[in-house]
């Protein structure tokens, strides 16, 4: 199972240290982390996300609030979040019609075009990690140089 | 307010929560913290080596139920009191372990004596601050004692860089302080106290397993209460052993890989358990798929992250297990539940008791381990403190000397540290002066701290170490006669070094006892001593623990002494 985590943290040195080490000393796996300051710049926000079986998520997240560095641990139902993911992928350009076709898989995606060049061309996307995976199977053809994904961000919605 | 430095800052901080005595050695960055002692009414006990300080003040922590406090120096100091730190952690027990760090600029810098001990230590305690101001020392003291002895106790680690001792600050004592990501007590749930007495009085063959978390809420009154109320046999885990009085009709001792055969039995036919304050580790429970199928579980704790985690449980109520069991022992006067005694099932249980009592064949010389610890028993008054190292003599010691006095056994169970016995027992002995205080050793165990004894010495803390001493590895020497076809490799300690000889170079009392008249009269002589006591007691060293539950099997698998 694919899990989403929401943690909001107190917002000082250390703390990332101390949850990505409750992950490695429990034995869990972190799939991606995303750390960012909330509007109170006292506390952090972290969204993880991990794979486990349903008590394994259950006991990650008990571990997680256990922390005294954590205020309010969350499993998010990814039915009721809204959660997205930014990516930069940088693609290799064969010919004049490379470009074009990536320029449209890129618009099909919602994506921005930067730093067009002869042989390389920039998409920055932002979209569900599914969503990724599925734009970079399109571009592989073309050949990735590189990538850059940042880990989900992820926010529960109202009412749910 | 009042202006003052962050070392003196931290020695009134520690005053103010009650502090009267530090296990701890000096070294060049505490020595400001250090020269407070000049000014103070705590008293330093002085170690010769930092683990012994972490043991010591795990030991005080435990039988006091406040923390224990220990000091080390930077670096090497530091890195010495983690596997105390660890072992206290291991088994809930509260600490304050104050290191000293190498001033805030130089952090990072990989100084003299520097080590990242706030990285060391992050996994192994419950809380670690490292003030990098000495304003912040008397909030971090004080929210560090109410981390370490609340909810499930462990250590907390104060770091304090050398310049952050040494500068003024106007100091603030907050009575009031605020922790937000910290709630240690949760109200148990009444429905969920309510399920549990319905599981428990609708089953056939109840069995109620006590663990550590029995003896840290001092929940004796509340469990006898409901055991008898119910008469319901009573196993523990090997940290829980006397939280239920073992001389007790309804006491069939600790389970697990060492546990007594009656209480291995029994639990394996249980069909209902009442878990109190128990992690359900592996030394205790074995392969609990074996009969977990049909055996329901209801779990107390306080920690909510325990329910679940090694065991699937069909009720849990969360929250301190003595307020817990209060709710059910009202619930059930209430009720005016009162079962019969001679349902079939206690009857079973008694006769499988009688049965073990009889049939367990023990090591035949006059100085078995088995003869000996009952003479320690025997001689002992009841609230006489006992601690343990670890080892064959630990598992004896859970076999064959019954605790009658609830809350007088300590032992590292958890992390099984050796060497951990007798340090924890000059704490013990310095939270409760006015019992005697044994540490029961191995000679491979106590010859990891034996230099103890020269605090034990100095510092006029006169506990008694009796040494069952088979010169060896004695348990890993079993596991080699067991499983690796005898092959001795790494155990033999020779006869070396004559203990009752170090005993009295540390001008320590030796004695030597090779026959049962001669441990009778060491003990005696020891309780009357008004200096630390090595009672050496030779030991065949060819004799197993058992019954044996090898690793990766299940209670039901145990092996008995053929």
């Amino acid at each position: 199972m694919w899990a989403i985590l929401t943690l909001l943290v107190e917002n000082k040195p250390g703390i990332l240290f101390k949850v990505t080490h409750l992950f490695r000393s429990r034995n869990f796996n972190i799939d991606s982390i995303s750390v960012g300051v909330t509007d109170n710049p006292e506390y952090s926000r972290m969204t993880i996300t991990t794979y486990g079986d349903e008590k394994q998520v259950e006991q990650i997240v008990k571990q997680l609030d256990k922390m005294i560095d954590t205020l309010e641990v969350k499993h998010l139902d990814e039915h009721k979040t809204v959660y997205r993911e930014l990516s930069i992928f940088k693609i290799k350009l064969g010919n004049a019609n490379d470009s074009m076709e990536v320029n449209k898989l890129a618009n099909a995606y919602g994506g921005k075009i930067h730093d067009v060049r002869k042989d390389s061309m920039m998409v920055e996307l932002t979209a569900t990690p599914d969503q990724i995976r599925a734009f970079e199977e399109l571009v592989k053809p073309f050949g990735i140089i590189d990538v850059a994904r940042t880990g989900v961000a992820a926010l529960q919605r109202s009412g749910a | 307010m009042e202006t003052m430095t962050g070392a003196r800052a931290l020695m009134v901080a520690m005053e103010k929560e009650g502090v009267k005595e530090v296990f701890g050695l000096p070294g060049g960055a505490n020595l400001p913290m250090y020269d407070e002692f000049a000014r103070c009414d705590i008293r330093h006990i002085l170690v010769r080596h930092e683990q012994s300080a972490a043991h010591m003040a795990d030991g005080f922590g435990r039988v006091s139920r406040k923390p224990g406090v220990c000091f080390a120096t930077s670096g090497p100091g530091a890195t010495n009191i983690l596997t105390g730190i660890a072992t206290a952690q291991a088994d809930s027990s509260p600490m304050i372990a104050v290191t000293g760090q190498v001033p805030v600029a130089m952090i990072g810098k990989d100084a003299f004596q520097e080590s990242d001990i706030i990285g060391m230590a992050n996994p192994v305690v419950k809380y670690a601050f490292q003030p990098r101001s000495p304003s912040e020392i008397p909030e971090v003291v004080r929210k560090g004692f109410y981390i370490a002895e609340t909810g499930r106790p462990g250590p907390v680690l104060i770091d304090v860089p050398k310049d952050v001792q040494q500068k003024e600050a106007s100091m603030i004592f907050p009575d009031e302080f605020k922790i937000r990501g910290y709630h240690p007590w949760t109200d148990p749930d009444i429905m969920h106290v309510e399920r549990a007495i319905e599981m428990l009085l609708s089953a056939e063959r109840p069995i109620i397993l006590a663990g550590g978390g029995t003896i840290i809420s001092s929940a004796f009154a509340e469990l006898q209460s409901i055991a008898e109320l119910l008469m319901i046999p009573v196993v523990t885990t090997f940290k829980g052993k006397g939280a239920f009085p073992e001389n007790h009709p309804l006491s069939l001792g600790p389970i697990g890989m060492h546990g007594h055969a009656e209480a291995n039995k029994m639990m394996t036919e249980a069909d209902c358990v009442l878990a109190i304050g128990t992690r359900f580790s592996d030394r205790s429970v074995g392969t609990f798929e074996a009969f977990e199928k049909r055996l329901k579980i209801i779990h107390m704790d306080v920690d909510p992250a325990e329910i679940g985690k090694n065991q699937t449980t069909s009720v849990a109520v969360v929250g301190d297990v003595r307020a817990s069991l209060r709710i059910m022992v009202k619930m059930l006067m209430q009720k005016a539940v009162k079962r019969n005694e001679e349902n079939t099932w206690i009857k079973h249980v008694k006769e499988t008791k009688a049965y073990w009592k009889e049939h367990l064949k023990l090591h035949p010389g006059e100085m078995g381990a088995a003869k000996i610890l009952r003479k320690l028993r025997e001689v002992l008054p009841h609230d006489s403190i006992i601690t343990t190292e670890v080892g064959q003599h630990q598992m004896w010691a859970s076999l064959f000397y019954d605790i009658i006095q609830p809350g007088t056994f300590f032992s590292s169970t958890g992390l099984g540290t050796m060497g951990w016995g007798f340090p924890a027992a000059i704490g013990a002995k310095v939270a409760r002066p006015d019992v005697p205080v044994v540490d029961i050793a191995g000679d491979g165990s106590f010859s990891m701290t034996e230099n103890s004894l020269a605090t034990a010495v100095l510092e006029d803390i006169p506990v008694i170490v009796f040494l069952l001493n088979n010169f060896t590895l004695g348990m890993v020497a079993q596991w080699q006669r067991t499983f690796y076809d005898r092959r001795m490799i790494g155990v033999d300690q020779g006869k070396c070094p004559d203990y009752v000889k170090l005993a009295e170079s540390y001008g320590a009392q030796g004695i030597r006892a090779q026959s049962m008249d001669e441990l009778d009269k060491a003990i005696k002589t020891a309780l009357k001593s008004d200096v630390a006591t090595v009672i050496d007691i030779p030991i065949d060293p060819e004799e197993d623990v058992l019954p044996f539950v090898a690793p990766g099997t299940s209670l039901a698998d145990m092996i008995l002494p053929s």
